[in-house]
């Protein structure tokens, strides 16, 4: 209950469900966002994601739970009394309004005198510079531009949180990458809570302080980037954060957070183990770029090199182990690299601290 | 240069050309026939000397149009004072038209509303049915009507078996019944036109606005409306001009006190009493008070389109 009247909670997901008919959309989810933080929501499509931040905007009542805003129960409250403010996916911006129009929109519903919302309006549209296009109307701007009207629309009234439904979805990938850049500045000038969803984990990555990730209703895990690409707590989120190796180990024991495994072809290993696996058939998660390789005689498990993919920078180089399985070393492209030949017997090898036994 | 620009498939030009002229054929053909044709006809008519028994005399003649203005006695020979009658007939006319548009637009709207915001199956469905009294003679459901509402129709004696009335309700013969006339024919004619533009709209229009702490009032007037209106400024139209020219609810419904111009019209080319060029001219001035409707939706669309971009 203390934990409630915290004011650096921004947004309390208090075990929220959502249901569809008998659909469950989002099943027990609880989320503490914090004050001024980046937040993403990240997860494939069709997990829930959408419907959380719809939940918080008020576009969907929850079936269970609660919601609250800065410690105010939510629930009860019609999207046009929340102070929240949403950028769409595909922006919904006024097309009958010009750009000056659809940012002063939010303004004048709050009150504010015609001269006051202008002169908001202009600053928010000096932030994502677009001073110069205020007279033209949203048909006459690239995705891009529209993308930032949508952004000083939704940040004009300075909301508390601001919901964004992926917008950088729409955009081609030169410019995503460099909106990116430009929304996390945002973030970091207006000091507004951030609630981001998207379903690209290099995007989540590269921007929040923390994120939250979904699947099919139900919340995997919350942490920081660095936390949920090298300590993922489950096979799903090893495997939907960047690339990674699932290895079918026979987990002997565990004590203290630490396994102790059978590797394909019986060599001992001992790795951290994630809360809640458990003792028999498991998976541990090595990420390529982890994984050496070298000579059979003294490494943990010995294959055959099978396939290199060139990938510029660096080499992608597939071994096939005995039983089947596949494991992929990603190997940095050098005059020096130690690149096998296809059809080489190679040894893999790779520290314990680069693995760890994930709950299935 | 003509031959290094055409990258097309060269058969297709060269099948066509020459025939470029004569493709237009068929419009041109029908637009004359069934539209420059009549019309020009009946401004023809509207300047020549009436025959007693119906037809004309062929003698240019102002004739027509003097008499819808002027009222010069009964042997023409007295100070020309302004003649009421005809004036009078198409101010009640305009009115009952604007009225009855008003009538549907109020009902249409949320109709169309309602119809365009439901599931796949449900409106296909709902269409259907909005379509099926076309299926019936309009002449037919105006006769209908008119049974339906006369003093000892089911509607009377409905009401007053409920106890709502003890005597019957007069309605034919009434504007009410004229009015009731022109609702009941041209509400799809305002649901459809509608129903399409709502059935455009994007849905996070509204949500967006509400997102920017827009009401439901505010929302309907500053986002819904103005996206949909050419939608209702079609469905507009498409109700007030039939309904300006209408006479089988006027004739059927109205009786002779609440003559339209329909009506009018269409006496000046039935039986001997006929004065076609009256008629005629009548029917030009009815053209043309539509065709100004026309210019003011056209201006409407013109800045509609450049607000646009």
């Amino acid at each position: 209950m203390i934990k409630r009247m915290d004011a650096a909670i921004a947004v309390d997901i208090d075990n929220v469900t959502k249901r569809y008919g008998d659909f469950t959309a989002l099943r027990n989810a609880s989320i503490d966002i914090r004050d001024n933080e980046f937040f993403t929501l990240l997860g494939p499509s069709g997990c829930g994601k959408t419907t959380l931040l719809r939940c918080i905007a008020g576009f969907e009542d929850i079936s269970s739970g609660a919601i609250r805003l800065y410690g105010q129960d939510i629930a009860e409250l019609p999207p046009n009394k929340r102070p929240v403010n949403t950028v769409f996916q595909q922006y919904a911006l006024f097309p009958h309004m010009n750009v000056l129009q659809n940012v002063m929109f939010g303004l004048q519903r709050l009150g504010k005198s015609d001269s006051e919302a202008k002169a908001r309006a202009g600053h928010v549209l000096d932030l994502v510079q677009l001073t110069q296009l205020a007279e033209r109307m949203p048909s006459q701007l690239s995705g891009g531009q529209q993308q930032r009207v949508a952004l000083a629309r939704a940040l004009a009234p300075e909301p508390r949180v601001l919901l964004l439904d992926e917008p950088l979805s729409a955009l081609d990938l030169k410019l995503r990458q460099a909106v990116r850049l430009e929304l996390q500045q945002l973030q970091k000038e207006t000091g507004i809570t951030f609630v981001f969803v998207t379903h690209d984990q290099e995007e989540a990555l590269t921007m929040s302080n923390r994120i939250a990730v979904i699947s099919e209703g139900q919340l995997q895990q919350i942490g920081s980037a660095r936390e949920i690409y090298e300590a993922p707590v489950n096979k799903f989120v090893a495997d939907f954060i960047g690339e990674t190796n699932l290895i079918d180990v026979d987990v002997k024991k565990i004590t203290d957070g630490t396994a102790t495994c059978l590797l394909p072809g019986g060599t001992k290993f001992s790795c951290p183990a994630a809360k809640g696996a458990h003792e028999g058939p498991g998976h541990l998660s090595v990420r390529p770029e982890r994984v050496t390789i070298g000579k059979a005689k003294g490494s943990l498990i010995t294959g055959t090199a099978t396939r290199h993919i060139y990938l510029g920078t660096d080499m992608h180089i597939d071994i096939n182990l005995q039983d089947g399985d596949v494991i992929t070393a990603r190997v940095q492209n050098s005059e020096t690299a130690n690149i096998p030949e296809v059809g080489d017997e190679v040894g893999i090898s790779f520290e314990a601290s680069a693995a760890r036994l994930l709950v299935d | 240069m003509a031959g290094a620009i055409s990258s097309g498939p060269p058969t297709s030009t060269r099948t066509y050309q020459g025939l470029g002229q004569y493709l237009m054929l068929p419009s041109w053909v029908i637009i004359g026939f069934f539209l420059v044709l009549p019309v020009g006809m009946m401004l023809i008519y509207s300047f020549l000397t009436k025959e007693f028994r119906g037809g004309v005399i062929w003698e240019f003649s102002l004739s027509a149009y003097d008499q819808f203005f002027f009222d010069r006695g009964l042997f023409g020979d007295e100070p020309a004072k302004i003649e009421w009658t005809y004036i009078t007939i198409f101010w009640r006319s305009i009115w009952q038209a604007a009225l009855a548009t008003v009538l549907c637009l109020i009902i249409g709207f949320p109709t169309a509303w309602f119809i365009a915001t439901r599931s796949g199956r449900n409106k296909a469905i709902l269409l259907f049915l909005i379509t099926i009294p076309y299926w019936v003679n309009l002449l037919i459901r105006t006769i209908s009507m008119k049974f339906l509402i006369r003093d000892t129709g089911p509607l009377n004696t409905w009401l007053i078996e409920f106890g709502l009335i003890s005597e019957p309700l007069h309605m034919v013969n009434t504007n009410f019944a004229v009015q009731l006339g022109l609702f009941y024919s041209y509400l799809p004619f305002m649901v459809l036109p509608i129903y399409a533009s709502v059935e455009r709209y994007n849905n996070s229009l509204s949500e967006a606005a509400a997102d920017l702490y827009a009401s439901k009032f505010v929302i309907l007037s500053k986002i819904v409306l103005p996206m949909v209106k050419p939608g209702i400024i079609a469905g507009c139209i498409l109700v007030f001009v039939p309904s300006l020219g209408a006479f089988l609810a006027p004739d059927l419904l109205g009786g002779a006190k609440n003559f339209m111009i329909g009506s009018l019209i269409e006496e000046q080319f039935k039986g001997n009493a006929g004065n076609w060029p009256f008629g005629a001219a009548a029917s030009m001035i009815l053209l043309s008070m539509v065709l100004v409707v026309l210019l003011f939706y056209a201006r409407a669309q013109d800045k509609g389109g450049q607000n646009h971009g």
